[in-house]
Parts: C-alpha cells; sequence; structure tokens
C-alpha cells in the first residue's frame, strides 16, 4: 500500500489580530533586528496518510472541520 | 538584606513576590525593570510568576533577551541567590541558568489548585528552615509546567541532589495522583549544579499567610534570609 | 471608491426604522452620508442606547448612601466601603461573539469589562462569570464550554487577576445561544475615580493602545464593496484578544491617573471610537474633533466608516491635560504601547470627524450618547401562554417510590450541581494573594490589604425559575445573592445586573424582562442593594425559542471583620448542626423534579423579602457573635444537597453528619429536595443552642437544631444514609466526565 504525506499550513486570516507575531516582532526589533516590519504566526501539521482516490479532498475535509478555526484561520494543503 | 524583584512586560507575580517579601517577611525590597541593566545591590533575586511577553512563542523566551538577563545571568554565575517562581523557572531554563524544559502539562490545560512538596534536599539556601519530614501547601497556577529532560540529566539531576521539591500527597508520599502536570518523576523544582540558582513551578509567595490557605511558603522565604544570614559562616 | 449611496434600504439595514430615519434627518437638517449612517446606527443600536430598556431600568433603586457612581453615570459602579476606599465594579454580557467563536468571544468579554473597571483608576482585584449553556450531552455545547473556559481563563490568568467565582448552568433553553457574563471587580482611593468625560476646550484627545483593524465591524460587508467574494473568504471580523497587552494598558493608565495627566478616559468597547467620542464628549457637555489620519491603523486601505465603527480590543480614548502631552506618550512608551493624539476638545457641542482636514461626519454629541436625546420606546408586554400551562404541577402524579440515596447521588452529580472544579481549576483564583475564600463555597471573599475588612462577591440567577415566574425569579436571584454574601459573613452592599432575554419586539419575551426588572428592583430596595448598572443583551435566541428569561445578578457585599468569613463546609466533629427558616412544601421548578423525574414545571418556591432579610440578619449576627463554625444556604437539591456540600465541602476533609429533620408531614421528596427559599444550614460548636436561640428570635427566625457532625456517612432520618466517599465521587468527579466524555 503506498503512503501519501501532506503537510498542512494554518494561519490566521488577514485582519485578524496576531498578538503572538506582534510581539514576537517588537522584542526583535528590541533586540536590534529592525529590518522586520511585521511578524505573523501559524502552525502546521505533518500527516502521513494511506493513499487514495479522494485523499485530498480528505485532508481538505479535515483541515477544515479540525485542524483549522475557518472562523478565524486560514489553511493551505502541500502534499509531499 | 536587599530582595528583588523582577519585572518584566507581562509579568503579574511579581507584586505577590513583592509584598511577601516586604510587607510579610519585612525586608528591603525593589522591583527591577527589565529594560534596565542594575540589579540595585540586591543579595537575593526574585524571578517572578506571570506570562513575560504574554508566553508568546514560548513561556520565558522572549524574556530571557531582557538587558535585566544579562545582570542576573552574571549576578548567578558569581554565586548569587536567584529563585524562579512558575514563569520565572520558565526564564531561568530559557536562560541556560536551569537545565530541561517545561512543556504543555499534560492534560492540555491550565491548572489552578493547592498541592503539597516534599521536600527532597534541605540542605540548601531555599528549603534549610523546612522541616524534615514536613510537605509544604503551595498552589500551582500554569499551563506549561510539565518538566521534561532527557534521561541521562535527570539522573543526574537526581544523582546530585538538585530535585530540591517534589509533588506529593499531604503525607510526602510521591504519587501519580499527586502530580499535577506530567512532570517526570513529578519534579516541581530543580537547582543548579551549585546550588545558588532554584526554578519551582508552584508559588510559595503566594502561601505567606494562613488567611490566603496556607502560610508554608514562607518557610521559603525563611530559609533565603537564614542562608546569607549565615553565609560568611559557611562560606569561610 | 465612492461611498454607498444612502437609500432607505441601506438605513433599513442598518437596523434603523422609518421613524429613527426621519429624526435623524431632522437633527441634521439632510440626509446623513454613509458614514454618519453608521454612526447613528451603532448608537441607536440596543446595545448602545438601551432604546427598548432604559425606561424600565430607570425604574431599579439607584440610591445608596454609599454609592459614589450611580447607574449609567460612568463606567462602572462604585461604593464607598470605607477607609478611604472604592469597590469598583460591573457585570456585562458577551453571549453573541460567544456563540461565534466561544474561545476568543468570551476572552474578549473579560478584557472588556476589566478595561471598565481600570478605566475608572481601579485596579481589578477580582472576576468572576456567570456562564449558561445547553446540555452537556450536545456535541457543539461540549465545545462551547471547552473553548469559552479556555477563553476566560488564558484572558484572566495572563491578564492577572484572580477569577475567584461565578456559576455555571446547564439547560436546554441555552442550546443554540450560550450566556457568557463576565464580572470584574476593582479597588481604589475614593479620591481618585476617573470620570468617562471630556473637558476643557482644546484639550488633546489620544488613542490609546492597540491599533485598529477591521475587527467586529458588524454589517459593514457592503461599506467595503471592493472586496471580492475570494478575498471575504480570507477575512474575518472576529476581535482577538490580546491579555499581555491589556496587562501593559492597565500599568500605563494606572501610571498617568496616578500623575493626574487626564480629565477623562474610556473603554473602547462596542463602537469604538465613536461610542467613546459621543459619550465622553455628552458627559463633558463639549464637542470633540477627531481627524482619522492620525488612528494607528492595523490595516491598509480603512474607509472612515471601518475606523469609526471597529471594535478592535485593547483600546481606550483619554482626554488628556494639556500640557501633559509628552509625559503620557512616555508613559505609554515605558510600557511598550503607542499612544496618539487625534483630536481635541472644541466647544460646539458637535462630534465631528475629519480625514486628512476634511470633514466626514459631524452629528451633535448629545444625540448619540446614552443620557442625552437617543430613542427610548415602552414596548408592548403579553403574559405568555405557557406560564399558566406549566405553573400547573399535579403532585399525586410524581412518583414517591423513589431510592433516596439514588438521587442524592443523582442531584450530587448533576450538571448544575455538581463541583465545578473542571471549569475554575482553569482559573488562576490566588494571584495577588487577597483570595481568603476562592470558588466552591457560598460566595468568593478576598481581604481588602491593610484594612480588617474583606469583601464578598457572588453571581447568581436561577433561569428557569424566571422562566416560569420572571418577576419572582428575578426576586429570588437577588434574594440568594444576598443570603450567599451573608452566609460567608458579609453584608450586601450593591448589585450589578445583566440581563439577558430573547427578542424585545416579542410581548412575551418584553413582559418578562418587565416582570424581571420589576422584581429585581423591589428586592434590591429590601436588602438596600441598589444597582449600579450593567447590562442588557436582548436577542438571545436561535431558531427555536428565546433562552431562559436570565436577570443575572452581581452582588458585592463587606465583612466587615477578618474574623467573620466563614465558609459552607463543617469542621469539627461534635459540632451540632441547625436549620434556619421553614421548609415547605414546595416541589415546583426544583432541580429534584428535573433530574429525577424530568419535568420542569410547577409554582416557583415563595419568597417573603423581610423574612429572606430578617434571615440575613440573623446569620450575620450569628457570625458576628461568633457562633458559628460553618453556613451554607439551602438552594439547588434543597436541604439534602446542602447538607452534603457541607459534609464534602473540604475535600481533604470530609466530614459525616447524622441529622433529624421534623416532616410535619411534608412529602419525603418535598422535605429531603424541595427548594424553599429563605432556609441556611450552620454548625456551632455544642453549647452555643441558647445564644443562637436568641439571636434567631431576634428577627424571628425559625431555628431548629437538627443534628451533629462526625462520622463518614451522611444520614438523614431513615431517607438517607451515604457513606461520604460515594457522596463525594459523585459530586467531584461528574463534570469532567461530562464534558470530556471520559
Amino acid at each position: 500500500m503506498s503512503k501519501s504525506k501532506a503537510i498542512v499550513y494554518i494561519r490566521l486570516k488577514e485582519g485578524v489580530l496576531d498578538p503572538q507575531g506582534k510581539t514576537i516582532a517588537h522584542a526583535m526589533s528590541n533586540m536590534g533586528y529592525t529590518e522586520f516590519e511585521s511578524v505573523r504566526s501559524g502552525r502546521f501539521f505533518e500527516l502521513e496518510c494511506e493513499t487514495r482516490p479522494d485523499l485530498e479532498k480528505r485532508i481538505d475535509e479535515i483541515s477544515r472541520k479540525l485542524l483549522s478555526n475557518p472562523i478565524i484561520e486560514t489553511y493551505r494543503v502541500e502534499m509531499v | 538584606m536587599k530582595f528583588g524583584v523582577v519585572t518584566f512586560p507581562g509579568s503579574n507575580g511579581d507584586y505577590d513576590s513583592y509584598t511577601a517579601a516586604k510587607f510579610v517577611l519585612g525586608k528591603e525590597t525593589v522591583f527591577l525593570w527589565h529594560k534596565s541593566a542594575s540589579l540595585e545591590g540586591a543579595d537575593v533575586i526574585i524571578l517572578p510568576g506571570g506570562f513575560s511577553y504574554g508566553d508568546y512563542l514560548r513561556s520565558g523566551a522572549i524574556a530571557r533577551f531582557s538587558p535585566i538577563m544579562k545582570s542576573v545571568i552574571a549576578f548567578a554565575q558569581s554565586g548569587g541567590i536567584v529563585i524562579g517562581f512558575c514563569n520565572g523557572f520558565q526564564v531561568l531554563m530559557e536562560s541556560g541558568l536551569l537545565p530541561g524544559a517545561l512543556m504543555r502539562n499534560s492534560h492540555l490545560r491550565f491548572r489552578h489548585r493547592f498541592v503539597y512538596l516534599k521536600t527532597e534536599n534541605h540542605n540548601t539556601p531555599f528549603t534549610n528552615m523546612i522541616p524534615e519530614g514536613k510537605t509544604i501547601k503551595v498552589p500551582i497556577a500554569h499551563g506549561d509546567g510539565n518538566f521534561y529532560n532527557f534521561q541521562a540529566d535527570v539522573d543526574e539531576l537526581e544523582k546530585n541532589s538538585k530535585v530540591i521539591f517534589r509533588y506529593s500527597d499531604m503525607n510526602g508520599k510521591i504519587t501519580n495522583e499527586a502530580n499535577p502536570n506530567g512532570s517526570l518523576n513529578n519534579i516541581a523544582g530543580i537547582s543548579n549544579r551549585e546550588g545558588n540558582v532554584l526554578g519551582m513551578m508552584p508559588h510559595p509567595e503566594r502561601a505567606v499567610e494562613s488567611i490566603l490557605g496556607s502560610d508554608d511558603g514562607l518557610l521559603v522565604f525563611d530559609s533565603m534570609v537564614n542562608y546569607l544570614v549565615n553565609k560568611p559562616a559557611k562560606s569561610a | 471608491m465612492p461611498e454607498p449611496v444612502v437609500t432607505p434600504e441601506l438605513v433599513k439595514e442598518h437596523g434603523l426604522n422609518k421613524e429613527e430615519h426621519a429624526r435623524i434627518k431632522k437633527i441634521l437638517g439632510r440626509e446623513p452620508n454613509f458614514t454618519e449612517l453608521g454612526v447613528f446606527s451603532v448608537m441607536w443600536s440596543e446595545h448602545c442606547s438601551y432604546k427598548n430598556s432604559i425606561r424600565l431600568l430607570k425604574t431599579l433603586p439607584r440610591e445608596g448612601k454609599h454609592l459614589l457612581a450611580k447607574a449609567g453615570e460612568e463606567n462602572a459602579g462604585a461604593v464607598d466601603i470605607g477607609d478611604g476606599l472604592a469597590v469598583v465594579f460591573k457585570i456585562e454580557s458577551h453571549n453573541h461573539p460567544s456563540a461565534v467563536e466561544p474561545y476568543q468571544g468570551a476572552a474578549t468579554g473579560v478584557g472588556g469589562i476589566l478595561r471598565d473597571i481600570f478605566t475608572m483608576g481601579a485596579r481589578p482585584i477580582a472576576s468572576l462569570n456567570s456562564l449558561r449553556f445547553g446540555s452537556l450531552e450536545n456535541d457543539r455545547v461540549r465545545y462551547l464550554v471547552d473553548g469559552v473556559v479556555r477563553g476566560i481563563g488564558d484572558y484572566g490568568n495572563s491578564f492577572g487577576v484572580p477569577t475567584v467565582g461565578g456559576e455555571v448552568y446547564f439547560d436546554e433553553a441555552y442550546t443554540g445561544n450560550p450566556l457568557i457574563n463576565a464580572m470584574a471587580v476593582g479597588l481604589m482611593k475614593t479620591d481618585g475615580i476617573v470620570s468617562a468625560t471630556t473637558g476643557g476646550i482644546g484639550n488633546p484627545i489620544f488613542i490609546v493602545g492597540s491599533s485598529t483593524g477591521r475587527d467586529g465591524i458588524h454589517g459593514a460587508t457592503f461599506a467595503s464593496a471592493e472586496l471580492s467574494e475570494e478575498n471575504e473568504a480570507k477575512r474575518s471580523n472576529v476581535q482577538v484578544g490580546d491579555p499581555f497587552t491589556e496587562k501593559l494598558l492597565l500599568e500605563a493608565t494606572l501610571d498617568i491617573i496616578k500623575e493626574d495627566l487626564v480629565v477623562g478616559i474610556q473603554d473602547m468597547g462596542a463602537a469604538g471610537i465613536t461610542c467613546c467620542s459621543a459619550e465622553m464628549s455628552a458627559k463633558g457637555e463639549t464637542g470633540i474633533e477627531l481627524d482619522l489620519k492620525d488612528v494607528p491603523l492595523r490595516e491598509n486601505g480603512m474607509t472612515p466608516y471601518e475606523i469609526l465603527l471597529s471594535e478592535s480590543q485593547e483600546r481606550m480614548m483619554v482626554c488628556a491635560k494639556k500640557g501633559c502631552e509628552q509625559r503620557i506618550i512616555e508613559i505609554f512608551e515605558k510600557w511598550d504601547l503607542h499612544s496618539k493624539i487625534i483630536g481635541h476638545v472644541t466647544d460646539d457641542g458637535l462630534f465631528r470627524v475629519k480625514l486628512n482636514g476634511k470633514t466626514v461626519s459631524e452629528i451633535p454629541s448629545q444625540v448619540l450618547a446614552l443620557g442625552g436625546e437617543t430613542p427610548e420606546y415602552t414596548r408592548e408586554t403579553k403574559r405568555p401562554a405557557y406560564m399558566d400551562e406549566l405553573g400547573k404541577l399535579d403532585l399525586n402524579k410524581i412518583s414517591l417510590d423513589i431510592d433516596w440515596n439514588d438521587a442524592l447521588l443523582k442531584l450530587m452529580a448533576a450538571p448544575n450541581i455538581c463541583y465545578k472544579g473542571w471549569v475554575f481549576e482553569q482559573y488562576d483564583s490566588t494571584i495577588r494573594t487577597n483570595t481568603a475564600i476562592g470558588p466552591g463555597s457560598d460566595a468568593a471573599v478576598l481581604r481588602i490589604r491593610k484594612t480588617n475588612k474583606a469583601l464578598a462577591m457572588v453571581t447568581d440567577c436561577n433561569g428557569r425559575y424566571c422562566y416560569l415566574n420572571p418577576k419572582l425569579g428575578a426576586m429570588h436571584a437577588v434574594a440568594e445573592s444576598a443570603r450567599n454574601i451573608a452566609c460567608s459573613g458579609g453584608k450586601g452592599s450593591a448589585i450589578t445586573n445583566c440581563l439577558n432575554f430573547g427578542n424585545p419586539y416579542d410581548p412575551e419575551i418584553y413582559y418578562c424582562f418587565a416582570e424581571a426588572v420589576a422584581g429585581m428592583g423591589e428586592a434590591c430596595l429590601e436588602f438596600e442593594t441598589p444597582v449600579t448598572g450593567g447590562n442588557v443583551s436582548f436577542y438571545n435566541e436561535d431558531p427555536n425559542h428565546a433562552v431562559f428569561p436570565s436577570p443575572v445578578i452581581g452582588m458585592i457585599g463587606l465583612v466587615e471583620d477578618l474574623k467573620d468569613i466563614t465558609t459552607s463546609w463543617f469542621k469539627n466533629e461534635g459540632d451540632e448542626i441547625y436549620l434556619l427558616g421553614t421548609t415547605k412544601e414546595e416541589l415546583g421548578a426544583s432541580e429534584y423534579l428535573s433530574v429525577i423525574h424530568g419535568q420542569k414545571r410547577g409554582a416557583i418556591p415563595e419568597l417573603d423579602l423581610s423574612v429572606e432579610h430578617n434571615l440575613h440578619k440573623t446569620i450575620l449576627k450569628m457570625i458576628q457573635t461568633g457562633l458559628i463554625s460553618s453556613a451554607h444556604d439551602c438552594s439547588d437539591g434543597g436541604f439534602s444537597v446542602a447538607i452534603a456540600e457541607s459534609c464534602i465541602g473540604n475535600r481533604e476533609h470530609m466530614i459525616g453528619a447524622s441529622v433529624e429533620l421534623p416532616s410535619d408531614g411534608l412529602r419525603t421528596d418535598a422535605l429531603l429536595f424541595g427548594e424553599s427559599a429563605s432556609r441556611i444550614v450552620i454548625s456551632s460548636p455544642a453549647g452555643k443552642a441558647i445564644e443562637l436561640e436568641k439571636a434567631a428570635a431576634e428577627f424571628n427566625t425559625p431555628i431548629i437544631k437538627i443534628g451533629t457532625v462526625g462520622g463518614s456517612k451522611l444520614k438523614v432520618n431513615d431517607f438517607i444514609d451515604s457513606d461520604l466517599s460515594d457522596v463525594g465521587e459523585a459530586f467531584y468527579e461528574s463534570l469532567q466526565k461530562l464534558v470530556e466524555r471520559v
């Protein structure tokens, strides 16, 4: 049985405040790394899965239903 | 004798440490601002609880780069007494003054409750006034207090008696039920190899008056005072 | 991109009716432009104008000799507690945001109420929450519970305020629309209260704290016509809380107040810059002029409409004293925060907004601000038909063939009675080292440093009671709050309220609202606990039904001496147990009837306010004269649950009891589990009987000795004989199982 791997990247939607990114950007600037104007944080999940025809559809579903909070987050799936 | 309490942006236990040292213990106490490099001649440095920099990135990860931490690290390396409660413990680890990491609580939730601690080493600047066989009742309040380190490093801590406090039941028995966050070996507090730096997740600074549910935490403060008063004799 | 043209349809979409539209045109002498329409729409919304509730709210008792700031005067109410100190407190709802995004909705609710407290110059010392959810059987409800509790915890824990109490209540009525009410309490010197006002023509207006984004702009989608549908999917107007910034904002705010640099401060909550500008200038009886080009923005291309209506969190408006600008900027910089001058105070009474010097909106402040000339309506009422039907209860059909031990265990494990540690252990309740009694007793109690006093605080409401009888139900909520505070050793000082109801245009809903306000007023008069303000939340409905009418009471009380602080659990073997008050045959609307018989009906318990008030005086006298070891009021689950809680309330030291209740011909279920009001279970060291009876007689309070503390079992007559280990397990381990399904 062949295996696939997918990475699901989750990020906040545009316009949603990212307190963590904001604070890290400020800290970077304090440390002298002043060229970074903005930092947005996110997270990713690596999924290992059995290959099946509707895999991408199912990853899309689980990304929407579980991995992300569609009210404030978007996601992107990368098959590797 | 002077206590210095560091205030990072987002510290919120600084006031509790300050009032415990100043008003309950009756010692001269100053706040130390994170942007300053001066320890103002303090004999004990307290890294307080709270959410320095909102705990964004990792608990304590940003605070370690504050100007004050350069001075604290130098002070610790020269043998000065440094104690970190909760977030302060996390800062000490991120700064490399204490070994290990504090992960998300194993049940993945913030947890506040009173716990009992068994003192594993009474011969330290932080525990010398805690009677043998007495468990101390103090609160915990954290989401990231799950002590972790590589097995070899934990063995090293254990072998050198640098595990100072363990979560126990009220009778001092080390049990799974008494472990509030999944810490390895029920570890609640450790010191560095030299013994002058202590980090602990629980909050003795909040258990300093009986009206607050316990005054056992005062023993930790009394121990530091006792140590400093008798220090010349000891180091001689 | 030109602004949309204001048409009757657009006005309607903004929630303004024809009469309101006509009135706007009359005020302005012209059609409002799009930005002005947005301003009127938010300021005349229910949320800001209280247009459908204000007339009734004005009937509530708002006078009291200790009140420093009365209802509607300031961001929150303020009560003088002596020693030069004032307590500032308020409760507010965040129901709808929490129904959409529970974590952020609850978190920003906590953040908003904390800002209301510290903008007055008070440091928050405690936070409480009154939470109402649907049945835990429902997946979505469990998701909401989890998110709300995390949101409250993460915000308060990080900010550094102890979350010391509140309530969590479950009923199917709240399934689609949870109620998330957050209360905050602050302490300050009486001479330092800062007003939400402007003053001094030419004084600068600052915006401080976070930058402004498009968060929380309701109905603003059509305002941004340039956004394609695809963009829309990438956007969100959910407000995100940042407790870290709020903590910095707290410290900076208290610093600028301490240095006497400000005329007035207001938190930016609903309707953001608009609401602050209009309300502060209306209160100061000045005008205000802003230029939006100076507002720090988080996003590009924001229109005046969006900037004015944004509800981005952790922002405040400050009216500074002239000459203090530089020092204010320095203080905010110390705390890594922005502060920006965006306008000044004028003398023309107008709220004028410019963009790069060009006027985009100009409206008299008074017509926008609550207390000024905003619309006020009296709505139609109609007694709901269900009340007569559900008020009936045929006791003959309620079986008495019940295993009472089993019924007790079921009640102790029921969601509305069981231990809520799963919730409140996620809250830090001991930070700032003032917490004498945290969550889990009758009321939370915090000592007041440098005095010998303490503050007791509590929230309460029984939604089922209010559904069946809104007036009496609201009276019960006030009575139980005051009783809880009395049991903890204090006397109620004042209340704040959060009135959660359905659609006010539904006459049956409005009837409940009017009745509840009337009942609350009567009770507050009796207990001398004036209403210092609060919040009205209408439209709490899901597609099927409205929530139970839920007038939530937040009460604070003063404990005059630290030695009077009293907890609800038994302390010593051999102590004698007494019951204060009278047990009647009152099973209607009880938790017992709901849990054991699946019925939510019947007449709710009677309440005689003067009997109740005398009970409070009795218990307080007993406590103050040192007669009492524990005091616990009978509420949900009646006498048996109350005494069981007293037995197991100290988990480390559970201690049994053996009691004999005179049955007086009552049905056993009513005797054991009926919820007759005005009753307290106390324990006292042996030998105090005469003094106790004397104290009770002084206030005509019935008292009866019923048994003694001791052993490892709870025994009630021949009906209940339970091991405390079983009772404890049922009580302590239930909620986690129900929420986490473990």
